[in-house]
């Protein structure tokens, strides 16, 4: 029941999620970030299983930091996404499986591109413009169709991200309140609020 | 639903007068939600060896990981690539290994041999091979795809009548199934090398 989306441009990944933790009939938190920073220029927004979203999400950013002390030089989106895809995908069919699904959002100071990354909860990965993972797809992938152009600038995306929230308000169960929106680009990564829309 | 139809997928591949063609659709979905239109399902294993793996997508890049591990230590002890019949044999063997918990793929291979003598071959989950001298046909779309190829097939095509008989089987194959199409990659294998061409079909 999260809403999880992220649009990707040229040089810049903007990625939204609800704050919302709710169990059964019960709003538990509203202030929640479910978004795991990776590194200056790679996060991910996690949903799913409760527990194994938290537990996953360490694990991948221990190991991501890891790396980038032991090798002096950060992990590119690419490299990142993949590597989460391979802990997933062994998780899979080991005795603990994650049942968590991952936007994974980076801009590879190398190639100076930005790059957005759908992760399912199977391990199944999809370099992708743009994505959503729950209810909230099949609502905001039509809106993101029309819209999206493959130049997009920032400011064309978070009018987009608006038109998406219209249609969740207008169209989706769930009231959503707030929601985290981060952008990384060049200079590394930043929240926006929903106002610097 | 079951689970080899959950992401969707339409492979096919058809031998010709020495050379082979293998073609696969783009789309990547979630049961009926469409996520990814340019979703990569055959891979390149030689230069002359591809695989087509229709079925779950997660098992689809693992298993292309795992292939791939093993090509290259071949390459390493061997000291030369591997055929696409002793590769066929390998996925075998790789898949029955997991009789009991099967990689959700039935993968399809095409290449063509040292001798530059064409061979196609398919499999199903569990590794049983399929060994036929006209086509292979494999994903959500099978059913439709038999049909095509079955009519439109005939034996000694030279690589340009080849492309045209497969693309047409796929692209009418995968406009009857809701899982599969957004596109399409062909991919025709001969002695001077491989010729890819993306075709756009109906975007639904």
């Amino acid at each position: 029941m999260d809403a999880q989306f992220a649009i990707s441009g040229r040089d810049f990944v903007i990625s939204v999620t609800d704050k919302g933790l709710r169990n059964s009939i019960l709003k538990m938190k509203m202030d929640q970030d479910k978004t795991c920073q990776l590194s200056s220029h790679t996060f991910m927004s996690v949903s799913g299983e409760p527990g194994d979203t938290s537990n996953f999400s360490e694990y991948i950013q221990g190991n991501v930091k890891l790396y980038s002390v032991r090798n002096a030089q950060d992990l590119s989106p690419s490299e990142t996404a993949n590597f989460i895809r391979g802990e997933l995908a062994d998780a899979l069919r080991s005795r603990s499986p994650s049942q968590v699904n991952l936007l994974v959002a980076g801009y590879d100071k190398g190639t100076n591109e930005a790059a957005l990354y759908w992760i399912d909860y199977l391990s199944a990965m999809a370099k992708v413009p743009f994505a959503a993972h729950g209810y909230c797809g099949y609502f905001l992938y039509a809106v993101m169709d029309r819209e999206y152009t493959a130049d997009i600038t920032l400011d064309g995306a978070k009018a987009l991200i608006k038109k998406c929230f219209e249609v969740l308000k207008t169209r989706f169960i769930i009231d959503y309140s707030d929601y985290t929106i981060k952008v990384v680009d060049k200079s590394g990564t930043r929240v926006l609020s929903q106002d610097e829309l | 639903m079951s689970i080899m139809q959950y992401n969707g997928s339409a492979i096919v591949a058809m031998a010709g007068k020495d050379c082979v063609a293998i073609a696969a659709d783009k789309r990547l979905g979630q049961r009926a939600l469409t996520v990814d239109t340019d979703f990569q399902k055959v891979f390149p294993i030689t230069d002359r060896t591809y695989v087509g793996l229709p079925g779950l997508a997660t098992d689809v890049k693992t298993l292309y990981d795992r292939f791939r591990m093993r090509v290259n230590l071949y390459k390493h002890r061997e000291e030369r690539t591997i055929e696409p019949k002793t590769f066929s044999h390998l996925v075998s063997h790789m898949l029955y290994e997991r009789r009991f918990g099967p990689y959700f793929v039935e993968p399809i291979i095409a290449g063509l041999d040292k001798n530059d003598k064409p061979y196609i071959c398919g499999m199903d989950l569990i590794g049983c091979l399929d060994f036929a001298k006209d086509f292979i046909v494999g994903g959500t779309a099978s059913d439709n795809l038999y049909g095509m190829c079955e009519s439109l097939w005939e034996p000694d095509l030279g690589p340009n009548d080849l492309f045209e008989t497969i693309s047409q089987a796929l692209l009418a194959a995968v406009d009857r199934d809701a899982l599969s199409g957004w596109g399409a990659v062909v991919h025709i294998i001969t002695p001077e090398g491989v010729i890819t061409r993306d075709i756009k079909g109906r975007m639904d």
